[in-house]
Parts: structure tokens; C-alpha cells; sequence
């Protein structure tokens, strides 16, 4: 492998690291009471909520459970479960 | 087992902020407003810390970090260098920068930067201490805020002095637009981002950004908590135009102790007596900004 | 080619060379006695004569680290200090060597406080020896001329890729006047090039700078400034060869050599006080004392080999410091002891202090340190560092 001239690197090289491994809480959503307002998405730190036509779903392989969709979800629609390893 | 999805967002999933972490709800919501044709100068701190690591990088913006007291300086010679060659393209120059970065050894840089009139825009996410190294405390550190160096002993009630007024700072400096923002308000957030690319000439925005790690509160908290600091008025959202208050954000205050009492950074304050005093002149520095910019207005 | 001779002060024969080097951004915070070379860059910006982003900086800090955002956005860069402000300039040279970024330096040599003074010698640019910028230092007005002309083409090539320091003594070459040949600008221009940077920020390929390494690549990013560092030898002989070729004048490339042949005691020394020392040498010289001259000129690459060879056969080598490591000795007599290690050559190294703070080195006291040193060739082994013009009185 090469080594990058001055410690120079590429973009988005972060994207293969799985934080999800970090996780102790996992939000799960009710997709019956989602609204898809959105605000999930838009609070996440790790831009693990998608936004699908049935309503929110979380990217696991990134999400590290700090559970703020769940705390800014407008309806209640996520909850925690604990992870299991 | 999970599967990777694309994520389409200039700062890519992956890097290594702490759950919860509210500067990487902040660099998402920045990025999403200045696009790809930006270039990002950041000193040491967490963001540089959790952003960067050597083949792991999440920036999908050129991006560069050199040193803790020296981002300003480096935004400028940046921006010497796409000027130098007509920067055809108009590519952005946008710093972000904590508060150790901003408000402590990287100070002389940043006033060069806003003396000089370069068309810099400087974000600083505000976590209030030292989070990199371990919490220690910061000319940004709040009074009555304890930290590994303002340490909470004795007759010792932490940070023993106010927070240096930054905002003061860059505006003293008659830097044409001068802003306060949050997290907990994405729409004013990305506007103010916005209007401080499009202005020539400097632009600074103060963010305050909550530490889980550092303040002691839950994860799920950190929205919650940036909006608190907004509606007791301890973080007024304001925005100047060439030194002109040109908005302010109204609120219905609340007492500072909803702000403060989640946060074991200020536990302290309540279990002693004679810290009522410090308690008192937290709640009269909120009163002064309500009154300072007129943020309650509405409830009348 | 022929150039224009006039008497030029050192500083403005360096403002010519940079000006017509064209770099794209220049940036400098005052110090004495630097200060000559910038005001003379502003007035050519000013005037239109030069068409580079100037900026003012708020310390020598700020203007090291604008100059390494410039570089990084692919821009040529240049920038000026001086003693303190090469101090406080140092954290980011360390940065800007090992992130390649190839920005051009005038360090005009100035002793470092306490107490003040701002007055010559070479501990400011010693105390950056170990960044990994090159250093080339250099004797005369002349040759400050020169050797900035040659400086962005071997700082920019795509092996080396290091910031280069053209470092002068202050005062006596930056404030002192002497006739001087400049070349055509045009001429200059095409001589120097233009900076193609093999990468640099760009949106259209976002690049990463100054990521965050644990012990897995930063043992390996020193390494490759060493590799860096023996590239620039080769460019360094290249580019001071095409440079006489192109404009006659030739200053030496890694070293200079002045009499060595044959010599008993051959001097090594660097900067303006190699003039000093060459007079000496051909009074010597004439009087029938086998005495020779070595100079030093690129400090960083350090010239082990040509060192080496150039000293020949000669039984005693002198070494004049400027400098000092406290407690260990003169810096270029350290590296100079340390070449001839395990070699099959082994003369007797005297090493000399001299001219610390501006103290006066005229060719009275060279001929004192040829004297001393010959008569050190009779003890053999490790030598004592001889002060010179020391005022002992302090200390008895």
C-alpha cells in the first residue's frame, strides 16, 4: 500500500467503519405511528435515519443508539430496545 | 448482521464523534448548506479528532487541518491561494473551529483573519471546555461550570469567572455578519450558514454545542439541552448585519434551572447554600439578555 | 546570460529574485532586521510590479500558517522572518515539512533572546534544523540573489516537496550594500518555473489534510523526509549546475570548497562569515600556510560524503559555529564530528565558537583559529570547543 504523500487522504474513507458496533441501545420504530416528519433524520449525528415511504427507518450499521430520534420524535414513534451482542 | 447503505451527506457516517455528539449534528446540518464546493479549515479539538482519522477521514469536502491556534490563519492563506489563481469557481472558504480553538489559543489568528476582511466564514461549536483533552476548562467555560480544571472543591464552585463574550469580540471587530445559532434549530442554523457564505467579507457564527461527555447528561438529551440554553436566554439566537441587530429569536423564558439541573457540571450549585449566589447571577445573566435583546416580547 | 550589475542592499537583491519568481501568495509579520525585504514586496504589489496576494499577518505564526494554506490550495508561497519569529514560526514548519508543502522562507539569521539582541548569529535557524525543511545558507548578497532564484524549483519538485529556508545573516547581508548582477525578470520567470502541485484542496477532488495518525504511519512520514531530504541533494547539484550554466554564476552547490588541496588545516563555516574567512585564507595562503576553506551551503541536506571529501587528506578540520546546543557544543561541528564516524579518514576536528550575538569575526581571529587548531593537531582524541573572544573575566 502506498503511503500518502504529506499524510494527505481520501474522502469518505470513514464510510467502511461500522459504529453501529458501539451500540448498547437500539431505537426501534413504529412505522403505524411515524408521520415521516423527518425530524429524526434531520437530528441525527450519524445520519442513520432514512425516510422511506412507510415511514423512518434506522441505518444499524452506523447507529451508535444515542437515542435523540427518540427523545425528538414528535408521535412517540421510537423506543429502545437493549442490543444484543 | 447489518448492511451499509449509501448515505448521501458531505460529512459521512462512520466517524468516531461520541453518541450523541451535538458538533456532529452541527457539521452535518453546516455541510448540507454550503455543498460541495466548499473547503473546510479546522484546528485541533474533537471535530478535528473524530473526523479525521488517517484513512478514515468523513469529510467529502477538501478539508484541512494543521494546528490547534492557527485555523483562521490557514482559511486565509486558502483563500489567498484560490484568489491568487481568480478562483473561478467561487469556492467557499468556511472554518469550524471549538472553543479552545476559537476563544483561547487561536484568538490572534482570529482577529487577524476578521481584521484583515477575509472572505472567511468561522463557525465555532461552543461545547463550553476542553472535551478533546478531558474536559478541561476553557475561556468559553460558563461560571459555576465544573471541569477537570475548574475543579469543584471546597469553597471552589467551578469556572469562578464568566465566559469571555465572543460575540463582543467579533463584533468590535466590525465584522459585517456576526450570528448565534443552534442545533436545535436546523432551518436558522442552515439560513445563517448561508447568509455568512453569501456576505463578502468575514462572517462568524456562534454555536453552542452540547457535550454529553463533558456536561453530564444523557445522549438523548443534546437537542433538548441546546434548546433549553435558548428559551432560559443563556444563548440568546441573534443575528447582526454590518453591527446591527437585525433579528433575535423571542422565547417564553424559562427559569435557568431547567438548563442547568440535567447537567452534573452545575449539580454542585444545588447542593450547597451559600452557591445560591452563583445560582442567582446565572439567572441574572439570562435576565440581562432577555432584556439585552428584548426576547420576550411575545409574552406580552 | 548578462544580467545588471548595481549596488544593491542585500534585502532588496532578495526582493528581486522572489519578484521575479512570481509567487502567488506572500505573506510576513515584521521583525528586525527582515524587514527590508517585505516592505520592498509590498511596494512591488502595490505598484502592479508584482501580481501575488500579499497578506498581512497578525504574528509570524499566522504568517507561516498562511503561507502553508496557500501551498495546500496549490499556490506558490513565500514568506520572511527572523530569530523569535522563527521560533514562533517553528510548531508549523514541522506541520508544513511533513504535510510536503513546499513554501519558500528567507530566514535572516538573528540571535535568539534573552538578552535581546538583533544581532547576527545562527541559533534561530538551528533551532529548525530538525523540521524538515532544507536549509541553504549563503554568503553574500549575490548569492542571497541567486539562491532564492534557484529555491522554488528545488522546494517544488515532485521528489522533494519540502519547504525550503534561504537562510542569511542579518545585517550583514541583509541591510549591508554591494554590487549585485540581476537578471531579466523573464528571464528569472522561466528559470524558476511554475509550481505544479502533484495534489492540492480542490473541490473536484476533496482531499483530507492533516489527518490524525497513531503509531501505525508517523514513524513512516518522518522516513520519508529523510528519503525527500537525499532527493534534494540531486536537485540541489542540478539546479545550481543549469543556473551556471544559464547565468554564469555558480556559489557552490551542497558545499564550496576555497584551497583545500593539499591543505594541513581546512575551516568549515557557513554564511557571510565564509567571506570573511576566504580573505584569511588567501592572506595564509600567500604567506605559505597550507590553509583551506570548506562552506557549507546547503546545511539541510547535511553534505556528509561531500564533507568528507572535500577535507581530502587534511590531518585537521576547524569547525566555526555560530550556534550553540547548550552543554554539548557547536551544532555544525556536532554533524561534522558525526560524518567522519567510523571512516576510514579520522582527522583531528577542533570545533570553535564564534560570533554568537554579532561578537566580531574578522581574519584576525580566523588566523588565531588556524593557529589554535594546528596546534591541536599534536593532541589527539576528542577536543575541547574553543570560545572565541569569550570575555572570561565574568567567570574567573
Amino acid at each position: 500500500m502506498d503511503l500518502p504523500l504529506g499524510g494527505v487522504c481520501k474522502a469518505g474513507e470513514s464510510r467502511k467503519l461500522e459504529t453501529g458496533k458501539w451500540r448498547s441501545f437500539r431505537p426501534v420504530v413504529d412505522k403505524a405511528k411515524c408521520i415521516k416528519c423527518g425530524r429524526c433524520a434531520e437530528f441525527c449525528p450519524d445520519s442513520c435515519m432514512e425516510i422511506k415511504e412507510d415511514g423512518a427507518e434506522v441505518n444499524l450499521y452506523y447507529c451508535k443508539g444515542c437515542l435523540i430520534c427518540m427523545r425528538e420524535c414528535p408521535v412517540d414513534a421510537i423506543t429502545k430496545e437493549v442490543e444484543e451482542k | 448482521m447489518t448492511i451499509q447503505t449509501e448515505v448521501k451527506e458531505l460529512h459521512a457516517p462512520g466517524h468516531r464523534a461520541c453518541p450523541g455528539c451535538g458538533c456532529a449534528i452541527a457539521v452535518k446540518l453546516i455541510l448540507r448548506e454550503t455543498g460541495p464546493n466548499t473547503i473546510v479549515v479546522s484546528p485541533t479539538g474533537c471535530l478535528e479528532t473524530f473526523t479525521s482519522p488517517f484513512r478514515g477521514s468523513s469529510w467529502e469536502v477538501p478539508w484541512i487541518h494543521s494546528l490547534f491556534e492557527n485555523a483562521p490563519a490557514i482559511a486565509t492563506g486558502v483563500l489567498a491561494g484560490l484568489n491568487s489563481k481568480g478562483n473561478v469557481d467561487g469556492t467557499k472558504v468556511v472554518a469550524i473551529g471549538g472553543d479552545g480553538g476559537t476563544y483561547d489559543i487561536g484568538m490572534g489568528a482570529l482577529s487577524g483573519m476578521f481584521e484583515r476582511k477575509d472572505d472567511i466564514l468561522y463557525i465555532c461549536y461552543d461545547n463550553e471546555a476542553y472535551m478533546n483533552t478531558g474536559i478541561q476548562g476553557s475561556s468559553a467555560t460558563p461560571l459555576g461550570a465544573g471541569t477537570t480544571t475548574t475543579p469543584v472543591v471546597g469553597d471552589s464552585f467551578g469556572k469562578m469567572v464568566s465566559k469571555k463574550d465572543l460575540l463582543a469580540i467579533a463584533l468590535a471587530h466590525d465584522v459585517p455578519y456576526v450570528g448565534t445559532a443552534s442545533i436545535a434549530n436546523p432551518a436558522d442554523l442552515k439560513k445563517k450558514v448561508r447568509k455568512g457564505m453569501d456576505n463578502p467579507g468575514p462572517a462568524f457564527i456562534l454555536m453552542l454545542s452540547p457535550c454529553n461527555l463533558g456536561w453530564g447528561f444523557e445522549p438523548e438529551d443534546t437537542v433538548e439541552l441546546a434548546r433549553k440554553a435558548i428559551s432560559t436566554g443563556l444563548f440568546p439566537i441573534v443575528e447582526f448585519e454590518n453591527g446591527r441587530l437585525v433579528s433575535a429569536q423571542k422565547i417564553k423564558p424559562v427559569p435557568v434551572e431547567e438548563y442547568l439541573k440535567p447537567q452534573k457540571r452545575y449539580q454542585h450549585l444545588y447542593k450547597k447554600e451559600n452557591f445560591n449566589e452563583v445560582l442567582k447571577a446565572i439567572q441574572e445573566k439570562a435576565d440581562r439578555n432577555i432584556e439585552k435583546y428584548d426576547l420576550a416580547k411575545d409574552r406580552n | 546570460m548578462k544580467g545588471k550589475t548595481a549596488i544593491l542592499e542585500g534585502s532588496r537583491a532578495v526582493a528581486e529574485a522572489v519578484r521575479a519568481c512570481r509567487p502567488d501568495v506572500i505573506s510576513v509579520y515584521p521583525i528586525t532586521p527582515q524587514t527590508h525585504i517585505l516592505e520592498d514586496l509590498a511596494r512591488f504589489v502595490s505598484s502592479g510590479k508584482l501580481k501575488s496576494q500579499f497578506v498581512r499577518a497578525d504574528s509570524e505564526f499566522s504568517a507561516a500558517s498562511i503561507v502553508y494554506g496557500a501551498s495546500a490550495a496549490g499556490a506558490r508561497a513565500y514568506t520572511a522572518s527572523a530569530s523569535q519569529g522563527l521560533l514562533l514560526m517553528n510548531e508549523v514548519i514541522y506541520a508544513m515539512a511533513s504535510t510536503r508543502l513546499p513554501v519558500v522562507l528567507t530566514a535572516v539569521n538573528r540571535a535568539i533572546s534573552a538578552p535581546i539582541t538583533i544581532q547576527p548569529d545562527h541559533q534561530d535557524t538551528m533551532s529548525l534544523r530538525d523540521t524538515g525543511a532544507l536549509q541553504i545558507h549563503v554568503e553574500s548578497m549575490q548569492e542571497a540573489y541567486d539562491a532564492h532564484v534557484q529555491s522554488f524549483r528545488i522546494a517544488e519538485d515532485p521528489d522533494v516537496q519540502l519547504p525550503l529556508m534561504v537562510c542569511m545573516d542579518g545585517w550583514v547581508i541583509s541591510h549591508s550594500y554591494e554590487p549585485v548582477t540581476v537578471f531579466p525578470d523573464e528571464a528569472v520567470a522561466e528559470f524558476a518555473g511554475s509550481f505544479t502541485p502533484v495534489q492540492k484542496l480542490d473541490p473536484s477532488n476533496p482531499l483530507t489534510y492533516g489527518a490524525y495518525a497513531d503509531q501505525d504511519v508517523l514513524m513512516e512520514y518522518r522516513y520519508a523526509m529523510m528519503i525527500a531530504q537525499e532527493k534534494a541533494k540531486d536537485k540541489i547539484r542540478s539546479v545550481t549546475k543549469e543556473y551556471r550554466e544559464v547565468f554564469g554564476n555558480f556559489d557552490g552547490d551542497l558545499l564550496d570548497t576555497h584551497c583545500t588541496e593539499e591543505a594541513e588545516v581546512v575551516l568549515v563555516a557557513m554564511g557571510s562569515m565564509v567571506s570573511t574567512i576566504r580573505a584569511a585564507v588567501d592572506e595564509l595562503r600567500s604567506e605559505g600556510r597550507k590553509v583551506g576553506l570548506i562552506k557549507v551551503r546547503t546545511f539541510r541536506p547535511f553534505p556528509r560524503d561531500e564533507i568528507i571529501a572535500a577535507c581530502g587528506k587534511a590531518p585537521v578540520v576547524a569547525v566555526l559555529d555560530k550556534s550553540l546546543s547548550v552543554n554539548s557544543g557547536g551544532i555544525l561541528a556536532t554533524e561534522v564530528k558525526s560524518a567522519f564516524y567510523g571512516g576510514s579518514s579520522q582527522p583531528v576536528i577542533v570545533p570553535f565558537i564564534a560570533g554568537l550575538g554579532g561578537k566580531e569575526v574578522n581574519r584576525r581571529v580566523i588566523k588565531e583559529i588556524v593557529d589554535i587548531a594546528s596546534r591541536a593537531a599534536e593532541k589527539q582524541g576528542a577536543q575541547e570547543t574553543v570560545w572565541m573572544g569569550l570575555d572570561r573575566s565574568f567567570f574567573s
